[in-house]
């Protein structure tokens, strides 16, 4: 896993060429038009495309890959129509509305900090918190703070500007609030807020300190310019972490005939993330298993990724943690420390 | 009562007969199922095998959602490292 960056190396594909010089060697991420030429590269271009993106990922990120657990503290029952989702109460799904409560919490950041893992994101099933959430989070962040050595990240939907500032006060690292989509095809996805209200969110926690963790689900039936349109206005945001998730289409949700994304489409979206963002925490979040299967990990690990959700995801299950774990010991690419992260 | 299971086992329904459903979709597992909590099943609400083969392997990636024995859709807690299926009227499943 430790190649070594070469910026001098020649390429058959003038934008890997360019990438190589711009990013690689500058540090600077390609723009709108530059990732779309990625995202059309043929099928015999990836595996250099992967291995340009690995390069940048080392110079520009080091070895460490980034390991975190998620968990739903309120799971369905959300107001809000992302067609994606099976937590929307708008839609025919089977997930009923459950409450986790804090020594459950706890106990699962116990589990979570012994595979390693340096974040503990919360997540609610809202448009955004109400006082009695946000009265929970207050308690389960000073319980885990009491009892388990991790950071502690939240995704609570919207925020007002006096929840980020109470969040930060509280001590959440990084606030995870996600674009999802390009701008041009978010009204297709979304129907109960913009895109906008979105971007306000993200730019308050920014401003109060806090990691922007904002993220991506591809494969919902954009085009391939929208997808490049997005990772251009992800980039744009500046994001700490970019968690990148495929569509897993869900029961009862609009997207549930949505067909599953093309694994190699996958493989050229995280070269392209990673080419549009050099230095960002770059996640591997749902939908890898179903898009790209257990050789996918291999190879996104080894393309640009450098964090991994680790172990199941809110409603549906991942790899087993110890398949991602020993993995990385293969790789021999080590897990970030937690004092590294802070 | 606790029990480990992936949800799709069968299941006596007592107060119906022998009726067990998928874990997965809530449809009937058994092709001889004829009553369904005092509803009839039709031919046609019956899921081929094939369907519930495909829920089988669906469900090495998520937790059941709906009690094998009598269909409700259960609350599911899925954490990091597990999940719990809790019916409220029969067993509570866990990874």
């Amino acid at each position: 896993m430790t190649t070594q960056p070469n910026p001098r190396r020649t390429s058959t594909y003038p934008i890997l060429e360019t990438a190589r010089q711009q990013v690689l060697a500058n540090g600077e991420g390609l723009n709108e038009s530059q990732l779309l030429e990625i995202l059309e590269l043929p099928d015999e271009a990836i595996p250099e495309a992967l291995q340009l993106a690995h390069e940048v990922r080392l110079e520009h990120c080091g070895e460490d890959v980034e390991v975190e657990g998620i968990i739903s503290i309120k799971t369905g029952g959300c107001p809000e129509d992302c067609h994606f989702c099976s937590q929307s109460g708008l839609f025919d799904s089977p997930v009923r509305g459950v409450w986790l409560d804090i020594p459950e919490l706890v106990k699962a950041a116990k589990e979570t900090a012994a595979t390693g893992a340096t974040e503990f994101c919360i997540v609610a099933a809202v448009r955004g918190p109400d006082i009695k959430l946000m009265n929970q989070i207050k308690f389960a962040i000073d319980r885990i703070k009491q009892e388990v050595d991790i950071n502690i990240a939240c995704s609570l939907g919207m925020l007002t500007q006096r929840q980020v500032d109470q969040l930060a006060e509280w001590g959440v690292h990084r606030y995870n609030h996600n674009l999802e989509t390009a701008r041009s095809y978010f009204p297709e996805v979304v129907t109960t807020h913009s895109y906008e209200e979105r971007l306000e969110t993200c730019n308050m926690v920014k401003a109060a300190g806090m990691e922007l963790c904002c993220g991506a689900l591809i494969g919902m039936g954009e085009t391939t310019a929208q997808r490049a349109e997005l990772a251009s206005q992800l980039a744009a945001l500046e994001p700490h972490e970019v968690p990148l998730n495929f569509l897993n289409p869900r029961p009862g949700t609009p997207l549930e005939n949505q067909g599953i994304m093309d694994g190699k489409d996958a493989l050229r979206a995280i070269a392209a993330f990673r080419l549009a963002m050099p230095r960002t925490v770059l996640r591997y979040a749902g939908g890898r298993e179903l898009t790209l299967g257990d050789l996918g990990t291999r190879e996104g690990l080894m393309g640009g990724i450098n964090a991994v959700i680790v172990g199941n995801y809110l409603t549906t299950l991942g790899r087993p943690a110890d398949a991602d774990l020993n993995l990385l010991v293969e790789l021999n690419m080590p897990i970030k420390e937690l004092q590294k992260s802070l | 009562m606790n029990t480990s299971a992936n949800g799709t086992d069968t299941a006596t329904n007592t107060a119906t007969g022998t009726v067990s459903f998928c874990g997965l979709c809530g449809e009937p597992a058994a092709q001889d199922a004829q009553v369904v909590q005092g509803d009839t099943v039709t031919e046609s609400e019956r899921p081929t095998s094939d369907a519930h083969q495909s829920c089988q392997q669906r469900l090495a990636m998520e937790p059941p959602r709906y009690c094998v024995t009598c269909r409700r859709r259960m609350k599911v807690q899925v954490t990091p490292l597990g999940w719990t299926a809790e019916c409220s009227r029969h067993e509570r499943l866990t990874s």
